[in-house]
């Protein structure tokens, strides 16, 4: 450590330091400027200090209903999360096999994580459009009642926009399975089923908690991704709307500082899952450290 | 990332494949274990095919549909693809409004691709070379990545306060007398947009090339050096041809991500800015769905020939 740092580590110090400002920096300014006073506006300075703003913005901008955008997109980030976490922990497991189709499901995968997202949310309406136009097809044709009567769409949050969240979501966290395992020791395995574990067992009680950590990671990226998610979202939620996609449409039409509470509010969600999943992480390292494990170590 | 150099299995049996004990295990299968990886991939697969493949599928045979006001019509024309392209060809050289959107996208492309480049380059580089406990070089990375896993949105209108006519930059801009009246072009307007893209995207470069760097076998350059290259041949030489596949994977993301962008160049842009993804948005809207099918097609067509043209000379599979 005492060797001197080159004059070329300080320039790119400061670079750094500057794209940390500039990535910070702006948030930062909306954070606090949430908390302006009544007669506070859009921009610095702050006209006093109030709640005033997260207080509008509870009793409702215009006709859009924040709290159950907010209900919407809690439950479908939570459904999404844990979707992520055991498809993503399952496939994880069968790549470290060799089976017919595994690298034509990677490049799918790959393909759905750089497809723009417009074109699948595009693709999913369409796809759900055609569902919907072949069952009421089919209710005329049979005259069967139930449809004519109460079909509208198969669209909606839990079908197509779950589908939509999880095409996004499910590539991060294969593409963390892949991290993990290719640099999971299977001796440990082996030397499970040497000492007579069956093979649940073996997973339950040596894979699963050597790579819990990498899962905690999984789970993180399941939430906050689909927490945020706009774009695949756009065509592909029916008449429910959630969080990301209301902030949207508030950007054009308000200009209190209404917009940047809510922006701290969903940011607050954001921070509280990122500490909270950051915080097992490490909590579970500094455990195994203690006991002198270092498996799975750092894989987040 | 690679973050775990410390572990006992580190190179040597990485992908599994090189795994001695793999072959002895094979023989000693019985039957329902054989069938394992495939119901363990099958809940993934069935997600990808049901919400990736058949919505692809969906979009290219829609695009070929008839519509009216009310619905689509399942008749092949070619008709949508004609009124994409009309008056391309025979408006020339003036530019129709597919291509000047295109052309409008693709400069966002160049522009955020090379500034995301230099700053994530610059910026893994520092990480990866000069910071030397992996604790640190694990922290600064994320406080990189936090912010991805928060709302883009969120992340646009912040740059309100700052850029806006009463924002940070003009009334300091006004306060040193360097201009006299409130610059307007900084927000919603081209610079807003390439400023928000910079913003959103640097870490998708940052990463991939990070993980590249990070496996770069430090002799190397002590090699370089001892062999008389100087700080810059050392870079150009050794370091960003070894950060090769980093550079390409962090292209791919940040090009399909500008190329398929409809909401920062909406917000940004205070909607009056042309994108191709804002066009298959607004159709959407007018339920004009096989003219916006038949635009999501070409959409596809050009980003998949840009990434084809990225990953000839990379293998994904071997960065992870």
């Amino acid at each position: 450590m005492s060797e001197k740092r080159p004059a070329s580590f300080y320039w790119l110090a400061l670079v750094f330091a500057i794209f940390v400002l500039f990535l910070y920096g702006p948030v930062i300014t909306i954070l606090v400027l949430s908390f302006q006073g009544p007669e506070g506006g859009l921009t610095l300075p702050m006209n006093g200090f109030s709640f005033h703003w997260f207080a509008e913005l509870w009793k409702g901008i215009g006709l859009i209903d924040i709290s159950q955008g907010l209900y919407n997109s809690l439950e479908l980030g939570g459904l999404v999360m844990i979707l992520t976490v055991v498809m993503s922990l399952m496939a994880g497991l069968a790549f470290r096999y060799r089976f017919r189709g595994s690298s034509m499901l990677f490049y799918t995968a790959i393909g759905s994580l750089i497809m723009p997202s417009i074109v699948v949310s595009l693709g999913i309406a369409l796809e759900f459009r055609i569902v919907d136009d072949s069952i009421k097809a089919l209710g005329d044709s049979f005259d069967i009642g139930w449809i004519e009567d109460n079909y509208s769409t198969a669209l909606g949050m839990f079908t197509s926009g779950l589908g939509a969240h999880l095409s996004w979501t499910l590539p991060f966290g294969l593409l963390i399975m892949f991290a993990v395992f290719n640099r999971f020791n299977r001796a440990y395995e082996e030397a499970a089923r040497d000492l007579g574990a069956s093979a649940w067992q073996t997973i339950r009680f040596v894979v699963l908690p050597m790579i819990a950590p990498s899962l905690v990671g999984v789970a993180l990226f399941g939430f906050t991704l689909s927490w945020d998610e706009l774009a695949r979202s756009s065509q592909a939620m029916g008449s429910t709307s959630t969080l990301p996609i209301e902030l949207q449409a508030l950007t054009t039409t308000v200009t209190t500082p209404a917009i940047y509470a809510l922006g701290t509010t969903t940011t607050a969600i954001s921070f509280l899952v990122i500490g909270m999943a950051l915080a097992v992480i490490f909590i579970v390292q500094r455990r195994r450290r203690r006991h002198g494990s270092d498996a799975g170590q750092g894989l987040v | 990332m690679r973050l775990d150099s410390g572990l006992p299995d580190g190179g040597a049996v990485a992908g599994g494949s090189a795994y001695p004990l793999r072959h002895i295990k094979k023989k000693a299968k019985t039957s329902p274990s054989r069938w394992r990886p495939y119901w363990q991939a099958a809940p993934m697969a069935l997600v990808f095919f049901v919400f990736f493949v058949l919505p692809l599928v969906a979009a290219l045979v829609v695009s070929f549909w008839r519509y009216n006001e009310y619905s689509i019509i399942p008749a092949f024309t070619l008709h949508n693809y004609f009124a994409v392209f009309d008056g391309c060809i025979s408006g020339l050289p003036s530019l129709c409004t597919t291509f000047s959107t295109y052309l409008s996208t693709l400069r966002f492309c160049l522009i955020v691709w090379a500034v995301t480049l230099v700053l994530g380059f610059t910026i893994a580089y520092f990480l990866a070379f000069h910071i030397r406990t992996l604790t640190m070089q694990l922290v600064l990375a994320l406080v990189c990545i936090i912010p991805f896993w928060t709302s883009d949105v969120i992340r646009m209108i912040s740059w309100i306060p700052l850029l806006g006519r009463n924002g940070l930059v003009n009334k300091a801009l006004l306060g040193l007398g360097l201009v006299s009246q409130p610059v307007e072009w900084l927000l919603y307007s081209n610079f807003a947009v390439t400023i928000a893209f910079v913003h959103l995207l640097t870490a998708f470069m940052i990463v991939p090339i990070l993980n590249s760097m990070l496996r770069i076998d430090k002799s190397l350059i002590e090699a370089a050096r001892d062999a008389g290259a100087k700080g810059w041949q050392v870079l150009v030489h050794v370091v960003v041809p070894l950060s090769k596949t980093g550079i390409a994977i962090g292209s791919i993301f940040v090009i399909t991500m500008v190329m398929g962008d409809f909401v920062t160049i909406g917000v940004m842009g205070g909607q009056q800015i042309a994108s191709v993804g804002k066009e298959i948005n607004v159709e959407t809207g007018f339920l004009q769905f096989p003219i916006a099918a038949a635009n999501a097609v070409i959409l596809l067509g050009v980003v998949l020939g840009i990434i084809y043209g990225l990953t000839r000379f990379i293998d994904i599979r071997k960065e992870l």
